[in-house]
């Protein structure tokens, strides 16, 4: 199966003298959807942020095969859609509109392709209609989906997530689910509400102070009770 | 939330709207140019502004009162210039007498007074006809295409954008202090604004520096990109030409009258 994303032996530090990441390794495959879970403070959004560039460090970052740098950002991000944990910041338009087409925009493409992508990403997360309404006035749930519409309407081949459903009621986390299951692409999620993470991937990284602490399918890591426990987490219901 | 946009009627629909930022970019500058130059005694030249500025206003179906109040931001400005240049020594008009001293407001003095007041005036109803019948998108793209320096461009959507943020921020840590029963004494309250105003410095930079991570998540390299691409068609020649050449036989009649 073709890699996606390769990571080797990645450290990094926060300009604050924060080891945040320690010896990481890992590899996603294509149509794979991984599950990234940990405490907090694990090291789980710096490792995200690692996959399109934002963050950089020594240590080998591929994506397609290609290394984090300079030349190949622009491409990278194309195919790479990180979606923040905040919406907040990832909503800065005036109107839901102008966000979910900033990133097609950016893409160069059309004014007819423009639109055409920014319904159907609206479609996607079931907010078709929202396109004049203020970013700013919507509730956390509606802005969490703009949010991921924002990065579907560039059309990513993978899907970055921070935890995803973290802030949100029971019924919007099933709807949340359910929508990110009907999307074809491969997934990182990276997440301690558990419950996503079972429902979504088949294999699972558990992260914690910076380092891996264990990788594997999904039913065998958060059916291992103590190893969750010891590292803060709490076993899904109906395990 | 709310935030008042600068363009809040830039999606209206009408002749001034359709121009290209580019076409209305020169011309407003020509026309402050024009106004600014001209001599304070011409009254016929400043009727003649005004009547120019009166029917693009009219034309752009902007909201009058709208235009009206945002035109009074200069009065603060009018006032503390003139209210000093009134007593500017020359010809006596007025005089009143202020405890032991006398003072005369002159024709001189006056004429300072109007000079400011009718140029701060005209230039202020070109500039809110300018910013409120173009998207700001599109301005910075006008400008960026007039060859203005990227860089200041890029500083201005990013202030643009970023006033909002700020705002927000402040709202929340507003929201939090009054929560906390705010009051006391005058040092505590000033101290604990002067904590804030820092702390917002903090906060909107740090979100600031996400906000710019998302966008160049989304592909965003620094360039301006707006969704339909500014043509510099016919109408916008015209509408050029025609303002300039008036602006000129203004200012003909100006020397040769």
């Amino acid at each position: 199966m073709r890699e996606v994303i390769k990571i080797d032996r990645l450290f990094f530090r926060y300009p604050d003298g924060r080891q945040a990441l320690q010896d990481i390794s890992l590899v996603v495959s294509y149509g794979e959807s991984v599950g990234i879970i940990g405490p907090n403070g694990a090291g789980k959004s710096t490792l995200l942020l690692h996959m399109n560039g934002i963050l950089q460090s020594n240590g080998l970052v591929r994506v397609f095969g290609m290394p984090i740098e300079g030349k190949n950002l622009k491409s990278i991000r194309s195919k790479v859609g990180l979606v923040f944990q905040d919406p907040n910041d990832q909503l800065f338009s005036p109107t839901v509109f102008d966000d979910v087409a900033f990133g097609p925009i950016n893409l160069g493409l059309t004014e007819e392709e423009v639109r055409q992508r920014v319904a159907q990403a609206l479609n996607w997360v079931g907010m078709a209609g929202y396109e004049q309404r203020s970013s700013h006035h919507l509730s956390l749930g509606e802005k969490k989906r703009i949010a991921i519409a924002t990065v579907l309407s560039m059309n990513p081949e993978i899907l970055v997530l921070d935890e995803p459903t973290s802030d949100l009621d029971p019924r919007s986390r099933w709807s949340l689910t359910e929508l990110l299951k009907g999307l074809p692409m491969t997934k990182v999620i990276a997440a301690h509400d558990l419950e996503i993470v079972k429902a979504l991937c088949q294999r699972t990284l558990l992260l914690d102070e910076g380092r891996i602490i264990a990788n594997g399918p999904t039913e065998g890591i958060l059916s291992n009770i103590p190893l969750l426990e010891a590292h803060g987490l709490a076993p899904p219901r109906g395990v | 939330m709310e935030h008042s946009f600068i363009d809040r009627y830039s999606n209206l629909d009408s002749f001034i709207h359709r121009l290209d930022p580019r076409a209305k970019l020169i011309t407003t500058l020509a026309f402050i140019l024009a106004v600014v130059v001209t001599p304070p005694t011409k009254w016929p030249a400043f009727a003649g502004y005004f009547a120019l500025i009166s029917i693009l206003l009219l034309l752009s179906k902007l909201p009058p009162l709208y235009v009206f109040k945002r035109a009074l931001v200069i009065i603060p400005f009018v006032l503390l210039i003139g209210i000093f240049n009134i007593f500017k020594p020359g010809e006596v008009v007025a005089s009143l007498n202020i405890w032991h001293w006398q003072v005369s407001i002159t024709h001189e003095g006056l004429l300072v007074l109007w000079n400011v007041f009718i140029k701060a005036s005209l230039s202020i109803l070109s500039l809110i006809l300018l910013s409120s019948t173009t998207e700001f998108t599109h301005l910075l793209k006008g400008l960026e295409q007039l060859k203005m320096p990227k860089v200041m461009v890029m500083t201005l959507s990013f202030a643009y954008r970023y006033i909002f943020v700020i705002v927000d921020e402040a709202m929340r840590m507003w929201r939090a202090r009054e929560s906390r029963n705010f009051g006391g004494k005058r040092v505590w309250r000033i101290k604990t604004i002067g904590h804030m105003v820092g702390s917002l410095f903090l906060r909107s930079y740090e979100r600031g520096e996400r906000i710019y991570a998302a966008m160049v998540s989304r592909g965003y390299e620094g360039q301006i990109r707006v969704l339909s691409s500014l043509s510099f068609s016919q109408r916008d020649a015209y509408f050029s030409t025609i303002m300039l050449l008036l602006l000129i036989s203004i200012g003909l009649v100006i020397i040769f009258w």
